[in-house]
């Protein structure tokens, strides 16, 4: 190894986590700077004080996600160029959405989540064949099919978002106000997560677990899309019209997000922990991240998880407490956001406290994640209370 | 130790002990399920139709129906509130002393046998070691401690002890959590209710009846949740408190009164917005104070909470006609009530007794799926909400609608008429003619109660049928005459119900289907005749025969007819004009232990954050002065994910082994 004194004594120097920061990290904070900025300068007045709050603190936050992880640089970039291209061949006029070619095949928002959809479905099928080839230019093919997914998942929230402020200017809002938009952001946010833990375990292999939660999702979007005609844009009853949806429905999806990767990566557990047992010399099997591996992510994905939960959950109430005159009603929805957050509460001290390791943790985050899909879906579905809108 | 003090621990370690904890944690998730499977606080009547009355006694002892609110599931709250406490109070201290603590009496011989551990062996004096060392370890965060140990050197060094701070925060968050909303519950009104002080109200009396024992002054309760509806140009100084199956009033230090209630619309005919415009009438306040809340938009007047919550109908004063019905006389009687009030009506069923619920000024419904407007809403218009009670107690629902509704390109009057709240509405379709009016299908209705022109049509159309010889025998003129006049009768008073059933009672099972197709050839022909009648008194031309609008209304008001019968009322209300007054329902709300509860959130999550992302680790450096150099021995431990922190000694191990010569 060759190092000079001079490495040796930088190496020593407790430098700043600023200092390390490259011109293209400069770069990418003076853009979003004059993003926020021209947003800012745009739209302020149709803003209220918390909403510029948001807006800032979305600025600051995505200078921190580049900065943190450099791959999210060229996912943003790209998808904000796209989507700020269709807000362009739009004008002001939603009929072009048929006219012109780029808006018609590739980023309008519907086109865009349809691409999504695709992309994500091929992704997990070439996930598989990854896992059972092993090999790994197919594994990037995979990688790079989550990323345009995102990306074009991204793009159809972006465009969604500002068609809905073409239909009418009082029915704009930001797209994460029903069933079929959260929908999206659930499979986007899932995949970023993931997409993290690929990075920082090189465990590509696991993406065809990951893949298979988004692709869940994709396929009732589908359903809700063709068979419900879900995916038209409908203004927002007034109980919705609040700042607070932009920061507690984003923050709710990292917690779901999280516990369905920790409930595929259990899956992946399982599969492997009897094919430990069985003395398997298979080699898809051998593939798979090891046993440790797997059950660290499953811990941090739980953890993640859990610490955007409590936030949403805190959030969710303090909006309660505006709309509805309090932070707490018992209704169906908090009362099964409170099981969701006890039940990986005693996962958590399982874990730590108890010593529990493995087996009996994967199968919990599998019913964990069946607690947060009654939760999420069908709290909504079976079960009446004021998040269902019934009244105003 | 003395018996006492052993009790004491045990209790301690009971108490605080894990598997006590997570049985409480399964244990309100298992009761707050119940809670939500089982709808709560519903009027107890609706409980005994839907488990019975067995169960639904048990179900109320169990204090099922108010999960929330009952003692039992206060005691578990409370358990946990206990045992976090007692977790807290047991490890704190020992967690404390962790953070501080460097734990510089490490032995080698634990040094060595640690997963992480690395030595190296140099060839300079320990001093000049201690001090790379000391500089390498300082460079990324540790914290360091020595001691000399003989001839050897130990040193202590720890990064992240917040973590254990973090483990206090967020289990101190979740009491104070549980203290807040201890503060914001309604433990207070259940004390006073136990101790007799307070007592529920169910009976439907008004507000100023409701005797002293149900009413709480505004100092008598630090916070409460209730609401209260208040029409449009009045106000109110008082909430109701829903408490299981009654309520309470909860008088509050001012009124508020309701100067307007808007509802806004989008184009789609979806709700935007709704707002109140309020006035505070306070004697702390120079003047009034005037504000105007929304959804989302609370006014907060001295603590107190106001939120717009719902509307309802604020006694609109409705302008009715009742047309009477199975009588051959049309004259309707003009009727003047107020939404809320009751009227009484003679009728040939006897004394009926009208009660006005309910207005609205729109009705927006999904569109049909080719409405030729291309919306996917529509505005049915006013409709009012009444029940038809007769003296027997027996009642009806009715919704009617003021204007004609287009459905399948033709519109229509719509009556809804249900026997129970459980029931869905039934709909009864009264075509509008070509004035848009329910003339003409009142006057075809009132002709089949004429009984003499009845009459008179079947006979016109026997002596058809006899001139043209289609009928062999005249002898069975009257005979003829009086089925096909009974046949109308029994339409008109049953529609195609009654007659099948005639025919059921009457006719051998294997005649009855010949003999119904020629009742309903007979009656069409007499209905028909009935309706050429009436287009003739109407002045229409049908000497070129009839034109299809026409006769599409013939079918459609023949529909009509025939369910008349089972609508139940010797009349038909229709709103002819109304003078709107809207009511908005008020939330309003005293909870002074919000902030300790947003207080308690915030600790728990900052705590949340440093257990997971802090990881408190440790590392101990022994410096053994060997010959002509020294020995050094790192050792490391970490109390959060072992494989994170072996990664983190390896580097560490590196970046010794590039510093160390
Ligand atoms: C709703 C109730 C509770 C919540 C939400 C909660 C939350 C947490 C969380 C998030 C952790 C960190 C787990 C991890 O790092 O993986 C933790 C750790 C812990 N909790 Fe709780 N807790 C609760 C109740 C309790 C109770 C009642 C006890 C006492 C029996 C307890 C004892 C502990 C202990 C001993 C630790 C380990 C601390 C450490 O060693 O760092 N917790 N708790």
């Amino acid at each position: 190894m060759s190092v000079t004194q001079q490495d040796l004594a930088n190496d020593l120097n407790p430098r700043s986590f600023i200092s390390t920061l490259s011109v293209f990290d400069w770069v990418w904070a003076a853009l979003l700077v004059v993003g926020t900025m021209y947003a800012y300068q745009q739209y302020a007045v149709h803003m209220d004080a918390y909403e510029v709050g948001i807006l800032f603190g979305t600025g600051i936050a995505l200078i921190g996600l580049g900065w943190g992880w450099k791959a999210t640089r060229v996912f943003m970039l790209i998808a904000g160029l796209l989507s700020l291209i269709a807000i362009s061949q739009y004008g002001g006029d939603l009929g072009q959405a048929d006219q012109r070619f780029l808006l018609k095949f590739l980023i309008s928002s519907q086109s865009a989540t349809m691409w999504m959809s695709a992309l994500f479905i091929m992704a997990t099928v070439t996930y598989f064949i990854h896992l059972f080839s092993g090999n790994e230019f197919i594994g990037k093919v995979a990688t790079s099919m989550v990323w345009s997914a995102t990306t074009m998942g991204t793009i159809g929230l972006l465009v969604r978002w500002r068609e809905s402020y073409l239909i009418s200017y009082d029915y704009g809002h930001i797209p994460v106000s029903n069933l079929y938009e959260v929908f999206i952001l659930f499979a986007i946010i899932t995949a970023l997560i993931y997409l993290f833990y690929e990075m920082k375990f090189k465990t590509r292999n696991l993406g065809a677990f990951a893949l298979l939660v988004i692709s869940a999702s994709v396929a009732f979007l589908l359903w809700y899309h063709f068979e419900k005609d879900a995916s038209k844009i409908q203004p927002l009853v007034p109980a919705l019209q609040s700042y607070w949806m932009k920061i507690h429905v984003p923050a709710n999806f990292v917690g779901y997000g999280s516990f369905g990767l920790a409930a595929m990566i259990g899956i992946a557990y399982l599969i492997k922990d009897r094919a430990v047992t069985n003395n398997s010399q298979s080699a898809i099997m051998a593939r798979l991240p090891s046993l440790e591996v797997m059950d660290d992510v499953m811990h941090k994905a739980i953890a993640l998880g859990f610490a955007f939960f409590t936030i949403a959950t805190v959030l969710g109430a303090m909006w309660a407490a505006e709309a509805w005159g309090g932070y707490w009603s018992w209704d169906p929805k908090e009362t099964w956001a409170l099981i969701v957050w006890l039940n990986y509460a005693a996962w958590l001290h399982m874990r730590l406290t108890k010593g529990w390791r493995g087996k009996p943790l994967a199968w919990w985050a599998i019913i964990g994640l069946f607690v947060t899909t009654f939760a999420f879906l069908g709290v909504n579905m079976f079960l009446s209370g004021l998040h269902s809108y019934g009244e105003l | 130790m003395s018996n006492k003090q052993t009790h004491r621990k045990v209790w301690l370690e009971f108490l605080g002990s894990m598997n006590l904890a997570i049985t409480i944690l399964v244990a309100l998730s298992i009761a707050s399920i119940i809670g939500t499977v089982l709808q709560q606080n519903q009027p107890y009547t609706n409980y005994i139709i839907k488990f019975g009355p067995f169960w639904h006694e048990i179900f109320r002892a169990l204090d099922l129906y108010d999960v929330y609110g009952s003692v039992w599931f206060l005691v578990l709250l409370g358990f946990l509130v206990l045992t976090t406490s007692v977790c807290i109070y047991r490890n704190a201290p020992v967690m404390l002393k962790d953070m501080k603590h460097f734990r510089l009496n490490v032995q080698e011989k634990s040094l060595r046998v640690l997963h992480n551990f690395n030595q190296w062996t140099l060839s300079e004096p320990t001093d000049q070691t201690e001090q790379r060392v000391d500089q390498i370890l300082s460079s990324r965060g540790y914290k360091l401690r020595r001691k000399q140990d003989g001839e050897n050197i130990v040193l202590a060094a720890m990064k992240g002890g917040m973590n254990r701070m973090g483990y206090i925060l967020t289990h101190t968050g979740i009491i104070v959590i549980c203290i807040g909303g201890l503060i914001d519950g309604n433990l207070p009104l259940s004390v006073k209710e136990w101790t007799g002080k307070l007592k529920v109200e169910t009976r439907d009396i008004a507000a100023k009846d409701v005797p002293q024992i149900s009413r709480l002054k505004p100092s008598d309760s630090a916070s409460f949740r209730g609401s209260v509806t208040i029409p449009e140009g009045s106000g109110s100084n008082l909430v109701f408190l829903n408490v299981r199956d009654g309520y309470l009033i909860q008088e509050l230090p001012f009124a508020v009164e309701l100067k307007d209630f808007r509802i806004e619309h989008y184009q789609s005919g979806q709700p935007k917005s709704f707002e109140s415009d309020l006035i505070i009438h306070d004697d702390q306040l120079e003047e009034p104070l005037k504000k105007t809340i929304a959804v989302n938009h609370p006014l907060v007047y001295r603590g107190y909470n106001i939120y717009q919550a719902s509307f309802a109908d604020g006694g609109s004063v409705l302008q009715i006609a009742a047309r009477p019905l199975f009588n051959k006389n049309q004259k309707s009687l003009p009727l003047e009530g107020k939404v809320n009030s009751v009227k009484q009506l003679e009728t040939i069923n006897g004394m009926l007794s009208i009660e006005l619920n309910d207005f609205k000024l729109f009705n927006i419904f999904p569109a049909e799926k080719n409405d030729p407007s291309g919306k996917k809403f529509k505005n049915f218009g006013p409709s009012f909400t009444f029940k038809v009670r007769d003296e027997d107690g027996q009642a009806r629902e009715y919704v009617n609608y003021m204007s004609p509704v287009m459905q399948e390109g033709r519109y229509f009057y719509l009556s809804g008429m249900r026997r129970s709240n459980a029931d869905q509405f039934k709909y009864l379709h009264i075509p509008a003619d070509s004035e848009g009016s329910m003339e003409r299908f009142f006057k075809f209705h009132a002709m089949l109660n004429d009984t003499q022109r009845v009459r008179q049509t079947a006979e016109q159309s026997v002596d058809i049928a006899l001139k043209a010889s289609k009928l062999p025998d005249a002898s069975m003129r009257d005979e003829i005459i009086a089925s096909m006049v009974r046949l109308v009768g029994l339409f008109n008073q049953g529609g195609y119900i009654a007659i099948d059933k005639d025919i059921r009672d009457k006719v051998p099972a294997d005649r009855q289907v010949k003999v119904a197709e020629a009742y309903l050839k007979i009656l069409q022909n007499m209905l028909q005749g009935l309706y050429l009648n009436l287009l003739n008194s109407e002045g229409v031309d049908i000497s070129k025969g009839i034109s299809p609008e026409d006769n599409r209304f013939f079918e459609d008001a023949v529909n009509g007819l025939a369910g008349l019968g089972a609508y139940g009322t010797p009349f038909y209300l229709q709103l002819t004009s109304f003078e709107h007054r809207q009511a908005s329902g008020l939330q309003i709300t005293r909870s002074p232990g919000k902030n300790i509860v947003y207080f308690g959130c915030l600790i728990l999550i900052i705590g949340i954050f440093m257990m997971f992302y802090i990881a408190h680790q440790r590392l101990w450096i022994i410096l053994k002065p060997a010959d002509n150099g020294t020995e050094v021995l790192l050792g490391g431990a970490g109390n959060r994910n072992q494989r994170d922190f072996a990664q983190q000694f390896e580097k560490l191990v590196n970046l010794f082994n590039r510093h160390l010569p």
